[in-house]
């Protein structure tokens, strides 16, 4: 999962995300696709970054190698049976690699993937606790395909000891797990961690870890290192206290704040989840997000994806590319066809955004009305995708003040050619029953009537359209409705987080 | 006594491999295997077993009983 001397840092810190909107220019990590006030080394890391700026996150694609099986603390959210659940759910498992495969592996995706901007190392353990495995891995990806941007997820409790090694090996980001700044609190979400040759537990070893992760943020930001900071939202234990978190990583540089929902279901075998703590809902999370924006660039559109994960953030084509498979392939890097790639993807980009004629059009309006909506995309910032065919819907938070993307919601994909498909249907409206309207593609008859049924309004008028330029098209109609006594503006309800598994489709 | 890792519970992460003073564990086959007459159960060296403390699940690394301790100092 997301800075130089104090002045610097402050620079970085204030920049609001990817996005500043024209009424009240708070930020988030919205859609701004231009560099706006970012400093322009800072621009350049992070525009082709899926994780650190959310309009990127529908161009490009990033790639996990599960190089680093090992970790050297225990959480209640995570079942070492499965991956780390950092940055991976808790219930899945990577296929582990030494670091020549996990190279060969980043071959084989490039080739078919010229998306790829991206490799990370988030576990399945610890990508801190595997130094040797992580380091030689960065030194053959660095050496294969010097344009892939390299970046780590750690817990951060070995993170002082090689920073150095960090900022010499180029890793341009770096995210670290941080849930809490007061030990008691630790102490609830961390029964134990390994250090210095000795297992420490309760109190005494939250206190250790959060020394060691602040400690190790301020050394990164220090040395201009993107900081993204990664934090477990668990209610009842530091949903509030994460505010103070918040603070903590502010005020030592950290570039992006990225709370997620706990994700607990029983199955999982984790100790929360044996235990029944619940995770949050939509709107908590949403709340709670709300509530640290414009402190820090919030990061909103984060999959809580998997240590082998390939491809978009909300696609998985790890089933392409297994060990077995990769091994099997002809792989060519071909750095100028990736460049000429990219570079279609770059005018393509452009031409997606809403302009700031077309914001300020929207400005123009008089309206309170904030409502949210729910789109089906693969992709490219557009609405391309048919209702029955998406694994998950992007929430678009429309407003006079612009359009920003503050959530997304994995759901069961509605057409699998099966029976089951009310229950299907039901659990998806539950996914995005705090939404207005779902813009999409193409929906067939019968899902369209029980959405306005609902009260959840199918869109398809902007089949292939932007996905911002469609938002603000629609929601100056839907403001004309409501002012012409046409339709009623009401308030939506709850919604919930789905804590199923994202089903592979690769 | 050494210290024996039993297989069925063990997730392979490798965590106890690096740690072993002794170098008595082993990747066999996809799993992690204590040879018995290298372990000494880090005495002399650490004030617990390094396996056992960064284990992530409990109960996994065991004395295995069946070895005497003498051999551990063979």
């Amino acid at each position: 999962m997301d800075a130089e001397d104090s002045g610097e840092m402050r620079v970085i810190a204030d920049y609001k995300g990817c996005q500043s909107s024209p009424k009240n220019g708070k930020g988030s990590c919205g859609s701004q696709a231009g560099q706006g006030d970012l400093p322009s080394e800072i621009w350049h890391k992070v525009k082709n970054h899926p994780c650190y700026s959310e309009e990127a996150h529908h161009h490009y694609a990033r790639m996990h190698v599960g190089v680093a099986p090992a970790c050297n603390i225990q959480c209640n959210y995570c079942n070492r049976k499965y991956d780390c659940a950092n940055e991976s759910r808790p219930g899945v498992v990577s296929e582990k690699l030494t670091p020549e495969q996990a190279v060969k592996k980043m071959l084989a995706v490039a080739t078919r993937i010229p998306q790829l901007t991206v490799l990370g190392i988030a576990g399945p353990g610890d990508a801190l606790a595997n130094p040797k495995n992580t380091f030689k891995t960065f030194e053959l990806i660095a050496r294969a395909a010097p344009d892939i941007q390299l970046c780590l997820s750690t817990n951060g409790l070995d993170l002082p000891d090689h920073v150095d090694t960090i900022s010499r090996y180029k890793i341009d980001h770096v995210t670290i797990t941080i849930n809490m700044i007061d030990p008691e609190i630790g102490a609830r979400i961390y029964p134990w961690i390994f250090f210095n040759h000795k297992r420490y537990s309760g109190i005494e070893a939250a206190k250790i870890l959060t020394i060691r992760q602040l400690q190790g943020l301020e050394m990164l930001t220090q040395r201009g290192v993107l900081c993204k900071i990664n934090s477990v939202m668990i209610p009842g234990i530091n949903d509030q206290h994460l505010i103070e978190v918040n603070k903590a990583v502010k005020s030592r540089g950290a570039f992006l704040h990225n709370i997620m929902p706990l994700i607990s279901a029983p199955e999982h075998g984790t100790a929360f989840g044996l235990k029944g703590q619940r995770g949050p809902t939509a709107q908590e999370l949403k709340a709670l997000q709300d509530a640290c924006e414009g402190q820090i660039n919030m990061m909103r559109h984060c999959r809580q994806c998997r240590a082998d994960a390939v491809g978009l953030l909300g696609e998985d084509r790890s089933g392409e590319f297994t060990t077995e498979k990769v091994m099997a392939m002809d792989v060519q890097y071909d750095l100028e066809a990736r460049k000429v790639y990219q570079a279609r993807i770059e005018d393509e980009r452009a031409a997606n955004i809403a302009t700031s004629e077309e914001l300020a059009e929207l400005a123009g309006e008089m309206s309170e009305i904030n409502l949210l909506a729910a789109v089906a995309t693969k992709g490219s910032g557009l609405i391309n995708e048919h209702f029955g065919h998406a694994r998950e819907f992007h929430v678009y938070e429309i407003s006079t003040s612009g359009v920003k993307l503050v959530g997304h919601r994995r759901v069961d994909v509605y057409c699998q050619g099966e029976y089951g498909e009310e229950d299907r249907l039901a659990s998806i409206i539950r996914a995005i029953n705090d939404c207005h309207a779902v813009f999409v593609a193409k929906i067939g008859g019968c899902p369209r009537d029980i959405l306005i049924n609902a009260g959840i309004e199918p869109v398809d008028q902007y089949a292939h359209g932007s996905i911002e330029k469609s938002a603000i098209g629609w929601f100056r109609d839907y403001l004309h409705k409501i002012k012409s006594g046409e339709i009623l503006h009401v308030k939506r309800g709850e919604a919930a987080i789905p804590q199923e598994l994202l089903i592979s489709v690769a | 006594m050494p210290f024996k890792i039993i297989a069925s519970q063990c997730t392979s992460c490798s965590a106890c491999e690096p740690l072993c003073p002794n170098v008595a564990i082993w990747e066999k086959a996809g799993n992690f295997v204590i040879k018995p007459n290298k372990c000494t159960e880090c005495i002399g060296d650490f004030h617990e077993p390094q396996c056992v403390a960064v284990c992530p699940v409990e109960n996994t690394c065991v004395i295995d009983t069946s070895v005497p301790r003498s051999q551990a100092s063979a």
